[in-house]
């Protein structure tokens, strides 16, 4: 006999338990809750501050049509928080489930009970990822049902001879869309993952992620750099705009996704690696 | 360990950028360069001696290679195609470009590709270059050469391929087969630019239900264009360096608006129309979409115009209106072009089969924006054959739209506007940017809309519709627009096709490639005026309707490869995952194998266990115990004596460097399938602190994998009460530390190992937590409590494990150990005297002195003998103390630890 007869190496952290964990924390509402009032703000903005006008030459073209109807509105809304909130919401559930529990100490007890290294990991990062994709998903669904609310249905608009798409097309884009900014956040996630095996502390991991794509960011502005900007993990990050055009452009998306997928894929392998070896001293 | 890693990660980063330098290509060697002037003689009396300007790159690599004249734009010189001819140059051709008489340092007047001048200079200057050492020769005094050259250098190409049976291939871009037709054009195909044995197309009716126009004249005067091209260059003289004829042409021309018959007859001779069959060459034809100069049926004329030898038409998004030049694509397609018909065997110049003499068809097609490099994606569709702007195929779609009354404004101002020359950019990107100038004036135009459209439909060529004017001879303005579903019109290409009708006239659109998306219409537009063209200043109005359906040419034959993806979006992911492999496959955590099993009756057995930190700290050097079933043991030591340590290796989470623990005979590594049998609690609980005390249970449990849990017990052994609802974070310390306590025993465990576990704990707790823990080991099951309060391991354990700095002082039983066994320290100061009353008395084993007294070790005898023994002999006994070795050797090493 060498092991508990009722135990079952499959059976330990099943994902239904540690969904469970993660949900009821406080963190988890907060960042839901910032994600579906957003769009609320953003219309309420509009209403007070009047429709963007599209004379200022340097408006970008999501901006100018942001009013047009519920579609537009998520476009918009999507644009607008691309860059940085969807960024912190995935980084958030990435990089903080492995070191809240080294912060807390449950983690050693997890590993004892036993569960192994690798499943712990890999666990987790399902969990961490359905509520990445989960909060993803939430911010252009709030906005639809608030552009519904606030500016009423309308085929959506999109900059370059200032089309508008036919309804199926342009639900068929936003899901690309919602697909690809997902797809380009796993760099993220995968990041913030591997940071978060790395260190106990969950603001690190977090505010690690979060600050390596503001340096990505940074370095991508940087044109003289030529095309090894296309190797920055932020480069790609709005490629999904090239739905949003008369003519959709798989080009850029197809490069993102290989790119943020292959940056995920050795993060993730560290992150693999070195929880593998790591000795648990917190 | 390290070390291996950094290579995994040095290496993942060398094959990365491995994958990516190629685009970092290195500077390619200098080319030589050669300048000269070349000393030529034209003119129609072969009387002009001009010096041409000239340079001449060597071929890299030597020996003798195809020559390569390439002539440069109108306005432009010799230096406008230096980078092109070292480029050339490069790939192994000998290049002689020149300024063209009349422009950049070389003599002369300009005019226009004439094959009086113009022509006989290019005969010499090929005259020349086979003289060169550099340049292979077809026979002698005939080297092997190809042109090239855009616009004005386009036509002298195409010119000297009529005029001299030396030149093996050309590739002229965006050039004109009839100037005539170019500068006066008319949609109707009757226009006087029209040369009179122009086949008629097979579908074009002739119109007559009609009066012959008598009072219009052929063509509509391109004006803007025209003067551009005449007067750019004016200085001292009206016309700049034209030839002065020339000038008193176009003077002649532009002040009336109409042409001249003899005008007429000098554009025409300085045109490849007017050697039509002549040309015999292999030839690229590369013409712009975005061309209101030399629009796509110029390029249509000059593919007719070669008889006998290969033809390629391009269409790519560039021309006289800007666009994309599509830098790359073009010279890659001239390269190619010379490279297989000047490189290969002998130039074959011989008819061939149909097939063989069709070089075939591209289209370049614009997508959307790539918004990561703020450039619009270009497409090439190609077909193996060209098939004329009447397309393979046509469709035939009815046009709406009752007949309209328009105006012809006085003065023909305002003018609407579709393109201005010199101002590329408008006509550029046409649907981008909503900014776009594009005014039709009102009450100006007729529209004539298609329904919408079932399919898309793909427009390739010139579509056709006949019109139906009356109100007296007109000038109209023919434009194709694309309707959005909601309405919103976009000209599909900025082009007009002027006409002059009077009663009804077949008209031939402009020649586009555009695709009209399904749901969209199809609009035709007529208009009295536009910006470029000359219109009458009479003040009209026309009624206008359309006669016929509109019919639209098709290529269903051109297929559109999908825009190669560079090599890393697919190379990335899968040097990726290999790097994943390797980076998972090489770590130091791989499970490991083997590990010799021992008894697997024996709770635990340490062997040899061994951990240093990474910071140099040996915590625990070379350990070894082993416990038995049933026992409580205790894990004795000060802080820092490596107990911890030892628990966490024993738990899986920590890797030792040497040695081996063993539990119930199996070995512990991390996630180990007998960590089952473990219970733990190690330095303090671990709780997620937003779920309540009993949640936290729960979920641990379900996290563990295992069968049934005794929840009841725990909570009882915990005391928690009602807390065991509220958030772990509202606990104190010492109702964590008894969740924790619970935690580890949820299943029951075999083995129960247990640190510090009465810190913050009040005395009643700690009684109970003894008694709970005796009868737990009571039941057959083992514990282990680490510890560093004496007293609590000799209250609660039956053997006892001392530790200090990572190594093993001493193991046995308590009572063995703690010295219960009959030994007594005798306090007294008179120390010898009472070794000597001591040694040899019965009863007493032996006698050592030990500060601050004696140690005597009974035999049997209680020590109350002893005393009065000792008292008997005077000797002052202080003080009787049992004497504990555990204490004393604890007590010892706390000593030599602070």
């Amino acid at each position: 006999m060498s092991a508990d007869l009722t135990y079952r190496r499959r059976r330990t952290l099943p994902l239904r338990v540690e969904a469970v964990r993660q949900l009821r924390r406080r963190r988890t509402w907060i960042a839901f809750a910032v994600l579906l009032v957003l769009p609320w703000v953003l219309a309420a903005a509009f209403k007070i501050g009047g429709s963007p006008s599209a004379n200022d030459a340097n408006t970008p073209g999501l901006v100018t049509v942001a009013t047009a109807g519920a579609l537009n509105f998520t476009a918009f809304t999507l644009f607008a928080s691309a860059g940085f909130l969807l960024v912190v919401a995935v980084a958030l559930f990435c990089g903080d489930t492995v070191a809240s529990e080294a912060g807390w100490a449950s983690l050693r007890y997890l590993l004892a009970a036993p569960v192994p290294r690798t499943r712990l990991l890999r666990q987790k990062l399902i969990v961490a990822l359905t509520y990445a994709a989960l909060a993803v998903v939430s911010l252009p669904a709030m906005a639809m049902i608030t552009g519904i609310y606030v500016f009423g249905w309308a085929r959506l608009r999109v900059p370059g001879g200032d089309v508008a798409l036919p309804n199926g097309t342009a639900l068929t884009r936003m899901l690309i869309v919602v697909g690809y900014i997902m797809a380009s956040e796993l760099v993220v996630a995968a990041l913030a993952f591997l940071l978060s095996v790395t260190t106990d502390s969950p603001l690190g991991a977090v505010g690690g992620a979060v600050g390596l794509v503001i340096l990505s960011n940074i370095i991508d502005a940087v044109t003289a750099l030529g095309h090894w900007r296309e190797f920055l993990p932020t480069h790609w990050m709005f490629a999904w705009t090239d739905a949003l055009q008369p003519h959709l452009e798989w080009t850029g998306m197809l490069k993102g996704t290989a790119l943020s997928a292959s940056y995920a894929t050795v993060f993730i392998a560290l992150a693999v690696r070195r929880f593998r070896a790591k000795d648990i001293v917190s | 360990m390290r070390r291996g890693r950094w290579a995994a990660v040095v290496g993942v980063v060398a094959a990365v950028a491995g994958g990516i330098t190629w685009a970092a290509s290195g500077d390619a060697p200098r080319v030589r360069t050669f300048e000269q002037r070349i000393q030529v003689v034209d003119g129609p009396k072969n009387d002009q001696h001009v010096g041409l300007d000239t340079t001449f790159f060597a071929p890299a690599g030597g020996g003798r290679a195809p020559a390569v004249l390439l002539a440069h734009g109108f306005g432009g010189s010799k230096d406008d195609t230096r980078d092109e001819a070292e480029r050339l140059a490069r790939h192994g051709y000998a290049v002689l470009t020149w300024s063209a008489r009349g422009f950049g340092r070389s003599d002369g007047e300009i005019t226009l590709d004439s094959p009086d001048y113009d022509v006989k200079d290019v005969r010499q200057l090929i005259d020349w270059l086979a003289r060169r050492p550099e340049v292979r020769l077809d026979g002698p005094g005939d080297p092997r050469v190809g042109l090239a050259g855009q616009s004005y250098g386009g036509g002298i190409t195409l010119l000297s391929a009529a005029y001299d049976r030396r030149v093996d291939a050309i590739a002229p871009q965006i050039t004109w087969y009839d100037l005539a037709d170019s500068l006066f054009p008319d949609a109707t195909g009757k226009g006087a630019a029209l040369p009179p044995d122009q086949p008629a197309l097979p579908d074009q009716p002739t119109p007559t239900d009609l009066p012959a126009p008598t009072d219009l004249p052929g063509g509509v005067f391109k004006k803007v264009w025209a003067g551009v091209f005449f007067t750019g260059g004016a200085s001292s003289t009206a016309c700049g360096r034209f030839l002065p004829s020339l000038c008193a042409m176009y003077q002649k021309v532009a002040e009336t608006g109409r042409p001249t018959p003899e005008a007429i007859a000098t554009l025409r001779r300085s045109s490849p129309s007017s050697v039509a069959g002549r040309i015999h060459v292999p030839t690229l034809l590369v013409q712009g979409q975005s061309d209101s100069l030399f629009p796509l049926d110029q390029a249509d004329g000059n593919a007719r115009a070669v008889t006998g030898a290969p033809v390629k038409v391009v269409w790519f998004q560039g021309g006289h209106d800007g666009g994309d030049p599509e830098t790359a694509r073009v010279r890659d397609l001239v390269t190619g072009w010379f490279d297989r018909y000047l490189k290969g065997g002998p130039a074959s110049t011989s008819g061939g089969s149909a097939a063989e003499t069709s070089g075939g068809f591209t289209v370049t097609r614009t997508g959307g924006i790539d918004s990561s490099t703020q450039r619009v994606v270009v497409t090439a569709a190609t077909a193996p054959r060209y098939p004329g702007l009447t397309g393979t195929a046509r469709r035939t779609l009815p046009l709406g739209g009752q007949e309209q009354t328009i105006q012809n404004p006085a003065g023909g101002s305002p003018a609407s506007i579709s393109t201005l020359p010199g101002l590329g950019a408008l006509g550029g990107v046409s649907g981008f940017g909503t900014g776009g100038v594009q005014l039709d004036m009102p009450g100006q135009s007729a529209a004539f809309d298609t329904e919408p459209l079932d399919a898309p439909v793909q427009l390739t060529g010139s579509a056709r519709v006949r019109v139906r004017v009356a109100g007296g001879p007109a000038t109209l303005f023919a434009k194709v627009y694309d309707v959005g579903p909601d309405g919103q019109a976009e000209p599909a290409r900025r082009l007009v096709a002027p006409l002059n009708v009077s009663g009804t006239a077949d008209v031939t659109l402009p020649p586009m490639d555009h695709r009209f998306d399904q749901g969209h219409r199809i609009r035709v537009v007529f208009g009295t005026t536009d910006m470029g063209y000359a219109s009458p200043a009479r003040p009209a109005s026309y009624r206008v309707s359309v006669d016929s359906p509109l019919t639209v040419p098709v290529d269903p034959a051109l297929r559109t490869p999908p825009v190669p993806l560079p090599g890393w979006v697919w190379g990335l992911p899968a040097i990726a995952v290999a790097a994943a492999v390797a980076l998972v496959a090489t770590g130091r955590g791989r499970r490991r194998r083997g590990g010799e099993r021992g008894d697997p009756a024996v709770p635990l057995e340490i062997v040899g266990l061994t951990k240093r930190y990474k910071n140099g700290h040996l915590a625990v050097d070379d350990l070894s115990f082993r416990v038995e079933p049933g026992q409580v043991c205790g894990l004795l030591g000060p802080n820092g004596a490596g107990k911890t340590t030892t628990l966490r290796m024993l738990m899986g989470l920590i890797h030792p460097d040497a040695g081996q623990i063993r539990i119930f005979g199996e070995p512990v590594r991390p996630g180990a399938p007998v960590l089952s049998r473990l219970g733990s609690f190690v330095e303090g609980p671990g709780f997620l602190p937003h779920l309540s005390g009993r949640d936290n249970l729960e979920l641990y449990w379900k996290a563990a994998g295992r069968g049934e849990a005794y929840l009841d017990e725990a909570l009882r052994i915990a005391g928690l009460g009602d807390a065991i609802r509220r958030p772990v974070r509202t606990y104190s310390q010492g109702m964590r530390q008894r969740l924790a306590i619970a935690q580890a025993m949820l299943g029951l465990p075999d083995l129960l190992v247990l640190d510090e576990p009465t810190n913050g704990l009040d005395p009643p707790q700690i009684a109970e937590m003894r008694e709970v823990l005796v009868r737990y080991a009571a039941e057959g099951r083992t514990v282990i409590i680490s510890s560093h309060l004496l007293a609590e391991v000799e209250q609660t354990c039956t053997d006892v494990v001392v530790m200090h700095r990572g190594t093993l002082v001493a193991a046995g039983p308590v009572a063995e150990i703690a010295g219960h066994d009959g030994s007594v320290l005798i306090g007294t100061s008179e120390v010898d005297r009472a070794m000597s009353v001591l040694t040899g008395l019965e009863g007493v084993d032996g006698a050592e002195p030990y500060d601050p007294g004696v140690l005597v070790r009974l035999n049997g005898s209680g020590p109350s003998a002893v005393v009065a023994a000792l008292v008997a002999a005077g000797v002052p006994v202080d003080r009787v103390m049992p004497h504990r070795r555990l204490e004393d050797a604890f007590l010892t090493l706390i000593g030599e630890g602070s």
